[in-house]
């Protein structure tokens, strides 16, 4: 554990960017765990005096049609788009990991049906699929979270199964299997402890797709409704507004999520640095 | 090569069958009662029946199933609820805007990408190659939907240098006369330089979205496999013949490096699809995937399971052609199988 830590020291101390992008992640943390405490102006207030006005001392991000100042809406968007990326990063890992290892660990019908069911989803464009599933379910928050789990689910399968297929026969395995542990335990205390770094470093790249996924769909007007602030849906409502020149409605809401997906791709690469080295590139 | 093709082709069947099962199950959980809707809101409940069982929609999901792919077989994808136009029709009209939105951004990506890639795997460490990271990781971290806003902010807004992001076509021009349906094409068949020049001013910002958010992993790849590449012992043999530079990245190393680089763009273009619709939405473009996002926010469930397979059978297709292109790139392939 102490070696690790200090390996991961010396990673993020060669690699400035690293340490940029762990800065990042503790704003955003702050911001979608306190955001709606912190901000000065209520999000959703309207005050049609100050309608579509530049960004200035007493609306730092300028205000949008309604008067509603962006800058807290920035802040306290965070919360949502992060829990929506969160647990669907979460719903994925749990079951797109534990089918992964089965299939890897099993092998058997049970690897040939997992294995079909992830071919199927990677016949679809994944964002196309995720437009279809929200549209089939229902058009809500949790219905966005499902789909980008869905849409997901191929890449950890992948991994999970691949690396618990190459524990199956290892010799710590064979070790608890000869000391009468089952079947169940090995996958649980063997197997499992074994898979689990890589599967993180996975969570964390695919933190950043979750989020641009949620915020696309939010986008053509699926899941979030107005006039909840929400990243993607506040740039949709922006987008007019700028063949006319009032470019804050949508540039602060889209640099949110531009900085938000920057800030987990590379933390997810950082992370693959401390866990994996030999993957970096 | 035939036996490669026609093996790959049945390799691609089961996909097909996954596909149209699962187009078929999205569709049927849509909310809402397609017969109600389209009764309308003064119908009676015999009126709504009626409508059912003329849907179908009283019979078993297995009837309905079997049905829906009775209606495949003959091209039939049903009727859109809110334009009352059938299916294929409207996507038959819209595909070719699409299509041609998609290729060009394509383009754009390979165009800007792989020299960006060679020039940073044969210079590692130098300006070019560090510049080569930060864009790639920029490209995929930029929302593709903000992108556009913001190019349509530069250039239309700031500098007026691009028309107004309203579809494909300048309002004071007419469309070419329909051979391709890619106007790029169309006009030029019928002559009409100023109708070409017209729909490239149209297409050139919402293909520049689409090329740079498909950048980063054809610049990634492009920039591994030519690294791998020149470090291997056959550019070292060139070299040492005295070819010069150019022929040996050229001629020995680009060849060979393009290899993976052509099975990424299987991944690239389902980024590009689904992207297309976001995209489409910014610059009003009257493609296929603007016809789902309105389907979709009406509960219109026709066009939205022809949208899903429609994207996912040329999906599929990409996906053939991809491999097959690698075998005629590298007759290894040809050989193995």
């Amino acid at each position: 554990m102490i070696a690790m830590l200090r390996h991961a020291r010396y990673v993020v101390g060669e690699n400035p960017v690293t340490g940029l992008a762990v800065g990042l992640f503790v704003l955003i943390v702050v911001a979608a765990v306190f955001g709606p405490a912190l901000v000065p102006i209520d999000p959703l207030a309207s005050d049609t005096v100050a309608a579509l006005k530049p960004p200035s001392a007493a609306h730092w991000f300028g205000t949008d049609q309604l008067g509603r100042d962006i800058f807290s809406r920035v802040v306290v968007a965070t919360r949502l788009d992060f829990t929506i990326a969160v647990a669907s990063v979460v719903l994925v890992f749990a079951v797109g990991g534990f089918a992964g290892i089965a299939a890897g660990f099993f092998g058997g019908w049970l690897d040939r049906v997992v294995g079909r069911i992830a071919d199927t989803i990677m016949a679809f464009p994944l964002f196309v699929l995720a437009m279809g599933i929200v549209a089939a379910l229902g058009n809500t928050v949790t219905n966005i979270v499902i789909a980008t789990a869905i849409v997901n689910f191929p890449l950890y399968v992948r991994v999970a199964r691949a690396e618990a297929n190459v524990r199956r026969d290892a010799g710590f395995v064979e070790a608890a299997r000869l000391s009468g542990n089952g079947d169940l335990r090995i996958v649980g205390c063997q197997v499992l402890p074994n898979v689990f770094p890589i599967m993180v470093v996975q969570m964390s790249l695919t933190m950043g797709y979750a989020i641009l996924n949620a915020a696309g769909l939010s986008f053509i007007g699926l899941g979030v409704r107005p006039p909840t602030p929400e990243w993607g849906i506040m740039v949709a409502e922006g987008s007019g507004f700028m063949v006319s020149g009032e470019w804050w409605i949508a540039f602060f809401p889209g640099a949110a999520l531009m900085i938000a997906v920057f800030c987990f791709n590379l933390l997810g690469d950082g992370l693959r640095d401390i866990v994996d080295p030999r993957r970096r590139t | 090569m035939l036996s490669m093709i026609v093996r790959r082709l049945i390799v691609a069947v089961p996909s097909l069958i996954g596909v149209v099962i699962v187009t078929f199950l999205l569709t049927r959980a849509l909310p809402g009662d397609p017969a109600a809707y389209f009764a309308g809101p003064a119908a009676t409940k015999e009126a709504i029946e009626q409508i059912r069982v003329r849907l179908g929609l009283d019979k078993s999901l297995a009837q309905q199933f079997v049905l829906y792919v009775g209606d495949l077989a003959r091209g039939d994808l049903g009727v859109s609820l809110t334009t009352g136009q059938t299916v294929v029709t409207e996507i038959e009209n819209r595909l070719p805007a699409s299509a041609e939105l998609t290729l060009l951004g394509l383009v754009v990506s390979m165009a800007i990408a792989i020299p960006l890639g060679i020039l940073a795997a044969t210079r590692p460490g130098s300006i070019v190659d560090h510049a080569c990271r930060v864009i790639a990781t920029a490209g995929v971290s930029l929302p593709v939907f903000f992108t556009g806003l913001i190019l349509v902010y530069v250039f239309y807004y700031l500098l007026g240098w691009a028309p107004a992001p309203l579809g494909r076509l300048n309002v004071f021009f007419s469309a070419p006369p329909q051979v391709t349906g890619f106007y790029l094409i169309d006009s030029l068949i019928a002559g009409d330089g100023g109708v070409f020049i017209a729909s490239l001013s149209q297409l050139f910002l919402p293909a520049l979205t689409l090329g740079i958010f498909s950048l980063a992993p054809i610049a990634r790849m492009t920039r591994a496999s030519m690294l791998a590449v020149l470090s291997s012992d056959f550019v070292r043999t060139a070299r040492a013949s005295g070819l010069s530079p150019m022929t040996v990245i050229v001629t020995y190393a680009f060849r060979n490096a393009m290899l993976p680089v052509i099975t990424t763009l299987g991944m690239v273009f389902s980024f590009l699809l689904g992207a297309n619709v976001l995209v489409e939405k910014v610059f009003a473009w009257p493609g296929i995937g603007s016809y789902a996002v309105e389907a979709l926010i009406a509960s219109d469930f026709a066009p939205v399971q022809g949208f899903v397979l429609t994207m996912a059978v040329l999906y599929v297709a990409l996906n053939l052609l991809i491999d097959v292109l690698y075998g005629l790139i590298d007759p290894r392939v040809r050989l193995e199988s």
